[in-house]
Formats: structure tokens, sequence, C-alpha cells
């Protein structure tokens, strides 16, 4: 069982929203669409739910052509970010509501919804009603009423978009739990890599309607095939500067900051991707350039510090472990781990990585 | 400027109260330095709000006291405080100049024209607005809004203190660290006492000299980011600060000594008092060892985030997340872990045992 | 996003469809067929063109009358805007006299307007109503039925008794938006109380006005049933506003053309100035 687009591409009047995509999504995997707001995900996620219809191109499920099909006839279920539920329904019947519709027996209903419930820990709200819960536990029922189902498809629009902090980390450790076992293909959007990374499975890197890159997530992660690919992938954002190498010697064009690296390039001018975690205030690594930078402010997120930093024309943010106070205005000095960088040629592709 | 000082504040919204639970403050004391820029961290219901609003005179409390520079101000309302307030989304006033409407609080107290000119001009400067001063004010985005509201608070010499409610809520994210670097700059500037309301833990260590962490209308924390990280007073301060956050779990005080899964834990309490109703071992992520020997967990899942490994591991007590480097070689299925003696702490009755 | 096409969904607006052909078009069509033409009763119908336009835009008896409109509607929208507004601003905001109030406001609004018509007539008598005998026993010289004056000034009167409350009704709902964070944010400036009013309520009510002007504006413009009942458009033409003429003119006098015709002059006015109205509204949204 696979979820195929094949040439799919959707224009509003003259306006592309979504480029020429081909796309495979195997069974049993959970897909992650990364991307900023307004990349497309939501509209892919519409095309391949069946809510929308692509202006060309088609779909194909389980070897079955599907692009013309309703929405109500195919096995799918949508979770928002908006905790979408029917606000005079008491839990149990919001989660019970997709199974009724088709019919099923009440006591296979309840036998279900009690398992679903439990599995999201909602078997002592089912009396409730949507506004007497939390954020957390509203979006617990959607996701509850989106997994009873047991439909082939399921998608999850940005759904911990809206949650406080401390629940995003704890429902999105859950996810994944949720989905084993279940046979069907999950596709979850959001834009943050934090999420693509810690619920790992495959990833689709979107920007402007276009598909960068598809595969394992730490293969995209690791390996970005060009640098768009690297940006999107990257929070927070990846510094990037212009180099130019000679021989062994690898120099930053905008300063006087150069290293030693045995990385087997041609000589000549190229672009590196260095991601803040490996910019500290400490060495690390065995390949690491010294860096003089001036403090623009440092965040510190518990047990992490965000150095946003100046350096002549380099606009960069650090990212230390611990808790590193610095002053505005300071003058810090800073490690580049080497064996890290990204390295892309003119045309902004991967040449080479590490 | 202003010292202030809060003696046993308690609030409810209820004319009658029968429990703890309708009571949004309880019993809350602080003393505030003059100059210095604190936080109210909490998660969203915790009293936060409603401790700001009694401190800037919105709100009335129903039992104790507010003394600014040791003068009884709880009667005064906010004019008479003197304080300034930025609220969650831009309150500006739509019909005005940016001029005007950083003008406004100066003309309201009588002063000359060529004193506000020079005040507001000045402060322009400072929020960097100078280039739209003779804009409607309407037309800025949300953030050039925000620097309006927090010009007004600004550009009054006599304001005691500088109260923001969530001011970052309505910022696009890539720009909310600006604001927060801006917000900073400011008050090494100037120097005046600066109270910052958030549920976001980021926003709180970045700004604060010293947060205050609330949870369920009372005082459980005051520290600065460091001592709330390092050393956490209550469980909850542990679970919300840092991410992921302290891993909390059951464990038996027998002769003084923690024993937890059947070993003894090396720790530097030591522990007198025995008659609590729950003892609990905590220790962060960070601070957390694979080893030949110690405490055996099954490993159950590992996520790779680029920057480091979180593992998620199980014991008979519950489970135990880790933070690795990300070139630490994980074992495949079970393995023995300790903890760093420094940072491990008991808590009895969710508060720590010293 | 392209729903599913439903084609029996046509079904149910055929009735509507139905209904509104043969109570407003058809109607309306025939009125500008009568415009064009000249009738000696019995259905006998000559063509006339444009005569009828002409001679009525050139008609003192209409200028007259559209004059009494325009004085009247000014003098309506002058009163009842100030005063609405004002006595939303006193509305109290939460607790039991909310809706104490909210009922007391949408009465006048719930009365039928010859019964509202046919209250102040009575009421305004001068021997035996209560308004008319009061004013004659403090010394005013007061009888609508005879004088000028005095019939405007009851016609408005009742007007503003009738209509003020839907402008209260708007402005309060307008005033109720208003988020409390602008109310402590002026406080914390120091604001006066008129300050206020003028750099955060009025601003933030300009929909909800736009709105009522609107509306207030339309119905006072093509008033008809309350004062027919009031003043039957006397003393004299002293209160014989546009609709009032007009339908003398086509029942009375059976004068279908030029009735027509005025009809349909009046009709485009309304459009005219409602168009100017909805491209204000329109533009504002624009800009923000």
């Amino acid at each position: 069982m696979s979820l195929e687009l094949k040439n799919v591409e959707k224009k509003i009047g003259i306006e592309t929203h979504i480029y020429s995509t081909n796309l495979k999504l195997e069974k049993n995997t959970i897909n992650i669409l990364l991307g900023s707001t307004l990349a497309g995900k939501t509209t892919l996620m519409q095309i391949m739910a069946g809510l929308d219809k692509p202006t060309s191109g088609e779909i194909w499920f389980d070897g079955e052509n599907v692009t013309g099909k309703e929405v109500q006839k195919r096995n799918c279920s949508m979770v928002y970010q908006q905790f979408i539920n029917y606000p005079n329904f008491t839990v149990f019947e919001n989660i019970a509501s997709p199974l009724k519709i088709t019919g099923v027996k009440p006591d296979e209903i309840k036998e279900r919804v009690g398992k679903v419930a439990e599995l999201l820990k909602l078997s002592a709200m089912l009396n409730k009603k949507p506004d007497e819960l939390s954020g957390g536990q509203q979006q617990r029922t959607a996701l509850a009423r989106a997994l009873v189902k047991d439909s082939d498809l399921i998608l999850l629009d940005e759904p911990l978009a809206n949650l406080d902090f401390k629940l995003r980390e704890e429902l999105r450790e859950e996810l994944p739990k949720l989905f084993e076992d279940r046979d069907c293909i999950v596709v979850y959007a959001t834009t943050e890599p934090l999420d693509a990374l810690m619920i790992g499975g495959n990833t689709a890197t979107l920007l402007e309607g276009r598909v960068i890159q598809y595969g394992e997530t730490l293969n995209v992660y690791n390996k970005p095939e060009n640098l768009i690919s690297a940006k999107v992938f990257s929070d927070p954002p990846m510094n990037i500067a212009e180099i130019s190498k000679n021989g062994e010697m690898f120099k930053l064009k905008d300063n006087n900051v150069q290293w030693k690296s045995n990385v087997k390039i041609k000589d000549g001018n190229y672009k590196i991707g260095i991601r803040p975690h490996n910019i500290t205030t400490y060495k690390e690594g065995n390949n690491s350039v010294e860096i003089n930078g001036k403090v623009l402010i440092s965040e510190l997120s518990g047990s992490e510090s965000l150095i946003h930093f100046t350096n002549g024309k380099l606009n960069w943010v650090s990212l230390s472990n611990g808790i590193q106070q610095k002053n505005i205005g300071e003058n810090t000095k800073l490690f580049m781990n080497v064996d890290e960088f990204l390295y892309f040629d003119t045309n902004n592709r991967l040449v080479i990585n590490g | 400027m202003a010292k202030i000082t809060l003696k046993d504040l308690s609030h409810s919204y209820l004319t009658k109260q029968s429990n703890d639970a309708d009571w949004a403050l309880r019993g809350v004391n602080i003393d505030w330095k003059d100059g210095g820029a604190y936080a109210l961290l909490g998660p969203s219901g915790c009293g936060k709000t409603t401790l700001l609003n009694i401190i800037s005179g919105l709100l009335k409390p129903t039992e104790g006291e507010i003394l600014f520079d040791d003068k009884n101000v709880t009667a005064l309302n906010p004019v008479e405080r003197d304080i300034a307030q930025i609220f969650q989304f831009p309150v500006i006033y739509d019909t005005m100049t940016v001029y005007d409407n950083l003008a406004f609080p100066l003309k309201n107290r009588g002063l000359s024209k060529t004193e506000i000119d020079s005040k507001v001009k000045e402060i322009g400067e400072m929020l960097e607005l100078t280039s739209t001063l003779n804009n409607k004010a309407a037309g800025l985005t949300a953030d050039g809004k925000q620097k309006i509201s927090l010009g007004r608070g600004l550009v009054r010499s006599d304001v005691n203190v500088i109260m923001f409610d969530e001011p970052l809520t309505v910022i696009d994210p890539h720009l909310k660290w600006v604001l927060r670097s801006k917000l900073k700059e400011l008050h090494q500037k100037i120097n005046r006492t600066m109270i910052y309301v958030t549920h976001d833990q980021i926003e709180a260590l970045t700004f604060a000299d010293e947060v205050v962490v609330m949870h369920e209308g009372q005082i459980v924390q005051t520290g600065t980011p460091v001592e709330l990280f390092e050393k956490p007073k209550h469980t909850f301060v542990g679970h919300f600060i840092g991410s992921p956050g302290m891993n909390i779990l059951p464990c038996e005080i027998e002769n003084g000594q923690i024993n937890f899964e059947g070993k003894i834990i090396p720790n530097n309490t030591s522990i007198k008092k025995t008659n609590f109703s729950k003892t609990q071992l905590g220790i962060r992520p960070e601070f957390i060892k694979f080893s030949n020997d110690g405490i055996k967990v099954k490993i159950k899942r590992v996520s790779d985030t680029g920057r480091h490994k979180v593992i998620d591991t199980e014991c008979s007590s519950g489970s135990i997340k880790i933070l690795a480097n990300s070139s630490t070689e994980i074992p495949s299925d079970s393995a023995h872990i300790t903890f760093e003696q420094k940072y491990t702490y008991v808590y009895g009755d969710d508060w720590i045992i010293e | 996003m392209n729903k599913t096409y439903n084609q029996k969904a046509w079904f149910f607006v055929i009735p509507v469809f139905v209904l509104v052909a043969f109570n407003a078009v058809v109607p309306l069509m025939t009125v500008v067929n009568y415009s064009f033409q000249e009738t000696f009763g019995s259905n006998v119908f000559a063509w006339e063109g444009t005569r009828w336009f002409k001679e009525i835009l050139h008609s003192e008896r209409f200028h007259a009358s559209l004059g009494r409109q325009f004085i009247f509607t000014f003098i309506i929208l002058l009163i009842q805007l100030p005063l609405g507004i004002a006595i939303a601003l006193t509305m109290p905001k939460k607790g039991w006299g909310v809706p104490v109030c909210l009922i007391l406001m949408s009465m006048p609004l719930l009365i039928p307007w010859n019964v509202v018509g046919a209250m102040w007539n009575i009421f305004a008598l001068p021997e035996i109503g209560f308004l008319g005998n009061t004013l004659n026993s403090l010394g005013f010289d007061y009888n609508f039925t005879q004088q000028s004056g005095d019939a405007w000034f009851t016609t408005i009167l009742m007007d503003v008794w009738h209509w003020t409350s839907l402008v209260v009704l708007l402005s309060y709902a307008g005033l109720n938006s208003i988020q409390p964070a602008y109310y402590q944010a002026a406080e914390i400036d120091g604001a006066s109380r008129w300050d206020i009013f003028r750099y955060i309520e009025l601003p933030k009510m300009k929909k909800v006005l736009t709105l009522a002007i609107l509306l207030r504006f339309m119905d006072s413009f093509m008033i008809y049933t309350e004062p027919f009942v009031l003043t039957g458009g006397g003393p004299g033409n002293a209160t014989n506003f546009l609709s009032l003429d007009l339908v003398k003119m086509a029942l009375g006098q059976f004068d279908l053309g030029p009735a027509a015709a005025m009809s349909l002059i009046y009709f485009l006015i309304v459009l005219l100035i409602c168009w100017i109205f909805y491209n204000l509204m329109m533009k504002d949204e624009g800009r923000t």
C-alpha cells in the first residue's frame, strides 16, 4: 500500500501553488513535510486527502487512481492546528463520530473508543465537553478521533503549533508510539526542524511550492542536496558564508579567518553552511577554528545558549551547551567545528560534507 | 525608579472562597531591587497576569500590600503609581501619527511643547522609529506597533516600573529575537525596573537577571537562570525549565540515603526528615552518563537532533531521558547509567530536601 | 478549494426565485413601464417617452418635497447619531443591567410603524394628549395639526423615539468589542474621558457607525407610515415628505405616469447615496 503523487501541480489563477511534484510514500511510514508557513504544505496535504483537486497530475493509492475521488470515499483522517472538535459532543461522542457515521455497532464503538482513549490518556475525560478541557487535551481528542477510524492515511497539519512549549514536547514524544502497529501512512506537516528530528521517519523539505528533497530524515539533515534544503532544515537558521579554497587553505571571503582542511574539492569559490551548534564558546571536535564575535544578545533556553554575534559583515548565531550569559557588545571568542561544515558550489549544490 | 515589595498578596476573582482553587494568587511575597530586570514565568493560568495587574494598579488585591520604595501604594491607581504597561497585542491610537502617540502621555501631564519634542525624538531614536515619526501609527507592522507601545512608557521620565505582559505574542517567530535583544539593550541603557510576564522560558531566562517561577497561584522559586537550571527547588521548576525537563522519579529514603531501583544513589544532601507522603529523585538528562555499573535501564528510543541525542530509557520506576553528545556510542538494548552526584537531588512532597 | 458540485441545491432555490420574481422584479418592471406612458384609466396607455421624467425634474412640487425630505433626514441624523452614541456609552457592560437596558432599547423598534404613528397622534393632541396638554399648560402655543413648526417638531420627536435605539444597539455592540487593554493603556497614559472617546472609542466604532448612518439614512429618506398616520402630510404641505407626495400623486390623482417616474428618480437618488457610502466604507477596508 503506497500513496503516490505523479506530476501533481496546483495552480490558482496564474499563481502556481504547487509545482510539478513526484512523491511516493510507503506503508507504515511517518512522512514529515517541513517548510515555512507559505511553502505549500497544507495545499499538498489537502490534495493528498482529496479535499482539493490538482490542476494536473494524478494521485495513486494502493495501485488505484484516486485523483477524482471525493474525500468522503477515501479512507483518510486529518488533524488540524486549531483543536477541531464538535463543541456539543462529549469527548466520547467526538471520538465515536466517524464510527457512528459508518454504522459500526455500539458495542464495538465502545471498545474501540476505549482503546484509543487510553492510548491518548483521555480515559478520565470521556464525559467532558471540549470547552472543559485544556488545549492539550482538546488536541488529543482530535487525534483520537483521527486514529479510531483505522484509516489508511492520517494527515496532521501542524497539530502542535498552538500548544504551550512543554505540552508540545510531551505530545511530540507520544506521536511515534501512537502510529506503531498501525499499517497506515502518516503525513505530518510542520515548520519546526526539531519536530522532524525527534519524530524520525522520512522528511520532505518544501519551499515556495516545491519539494526540494525527500528521504530519510537524518539523511536529508546531514546530506542536504542543496543550500535551500539545508536552510529549510535548520533551526536556528544556518550560518552561511562565502569562502575560497587554495590548496589546503580555506579562507572566509569577508575577513581573515582561515583554516586548514583535507576536504577533497577543487580549488575555487564556495559557500559554506555552518549549523549554529557547530559554533560554540568551547572547543569541540578535532579540527576547530577560532572566530571573534561581537555579541548582539545571548538567548538562554534552559539547557542551551544561543549567542547572536557579528563579525564584520557576518551576522551569525551560535549554540552552546549550558547557560552562557554574555553582555551586549561584549567581544567573545568562538570556535567553529570545521569537520561539520557543509560545502556548496556556486550553483548552491552540495559538494561534500565534512 | 522604585524598589518593589509585595507582602502576603492574595487575590481571588470570586467574592467567596471555599478552597485553594478559588484563589488566583496565594500568599505572594516578593522583594525586588531598584532597576532590575525581572521575569514572572509560568504556564497559562498560574496567576502571573493577575500579579502583574495588581502591581500596576489595574486590579486591587483581595489581601496584602504593595510598596514602592517602602511607600504603600495598594490604594493608588496606575496613573498615581507612575507605571507603564505593554500588553500582549499592540495598543496604539490608530488615528494619531507615531509622533503624537509617543507625545500623548506627556501632553496629558502638561509638559511644554519643547520638552515633549526633545523627549519624543530621543525615544524615537532609541527605538529606531525616527524615520516613521510622521506616519500614521496604524500603518506600521506588528513589531513597529509594539515599539510604539513601549515608547509611550519610556517617554515618561517619572516611570517607576515598566511591565510587559507577554509582549512578543503577536511578533513573527523569526523577528522575536530582534525585539528581545532590543528590550535587553534598553534595560542596560536606561536601568529602570522592568517586569516581564511570559510562559516562554527562553524569553524569561534571556531577559531577566532574576526569574520568579509561578505555579497555581504561588511562587515556586526565585533565582537567576543558572540557579533555576542547576538547582530547581521544586519539581515543577525542574520539569518546566530545560528541554527536555528534569527526570523526576519515585525513590525511597533509608537511613538518610536515597534508595532508587534497589541501589544507593550518592548525592550531596543530608536527609534528616523522613515523614513525606512522597519522595522523588530529580536528575536532569544532561547530567546522566552511561557506565559499566549503576542503574540498569532498557533503551527504548534514540532521537538524533543533530546537536545531541535524546535517549528514552525505561527502568522499573519509570522512564528516564538522557541527553548525550552526537558522537557518543549508544548501547542498543540495555545499559547502565550513573547520575552526576552534584546535580542529583531528592524532593519531599515536591520540595527539595537540602 | 474546489467543493464537489451539487446540482440538487438548485431545487431549494427555485421557490425563493419565484417569490422574489413575483413580489419584486415584476412590480419594478411594471413601474418602469408606467413611467414612460400616460394613462387615461381603464388600462389605456399611450407612449410618452421621457416626458414625465423631464416634468418631474423641473416641477416645483417635486423640488419642494425633495427639499423637505433632505432637511428632515439631515436633522434626524444630526440628532439620532450623537444621542444614540451617548446612550450607548452610559449603558452597563456587565451585570443584570445589561439585559434590562437591551430590552428597553429594543422595545420601540418592535412596535408596528402605523401603531407608532397612531400612538404619537393621540399623545400629541393639544387638548387631551399628554404631550400636547403639558406643553400648552406650560405656556407654549402647541398644535401640531395647525402649526407647521409644531408638526415638524412632533414628527422629529416621534422618529427619534422610534429609531434612536437602533443607533444605540449598534454603537453598544461596537463599544463592547473594544478590548479592555485599550482602556487600561489610556488610563496609564493619563488620558481624559474625552480623549478616550475621541482617540479610542470613536475610531473603533467607525465600521458600526457607518452601518448605522447608512441604515438611518435609507429609512428616514423613505419614511412614510409614521408621518402619514401622524400628520397626513399636513398641515397643508408642511410635512409632505417625498414618499407621502408620491403616494398622493399615484393613488390620489391616479397620475400613474408621473408617479412612476418620480418613484424611479427617488429610487435612483437613494441608490446613488448608498453607493457613495458603500465606497466610503470599502475604501477604509482597503487601507487597513
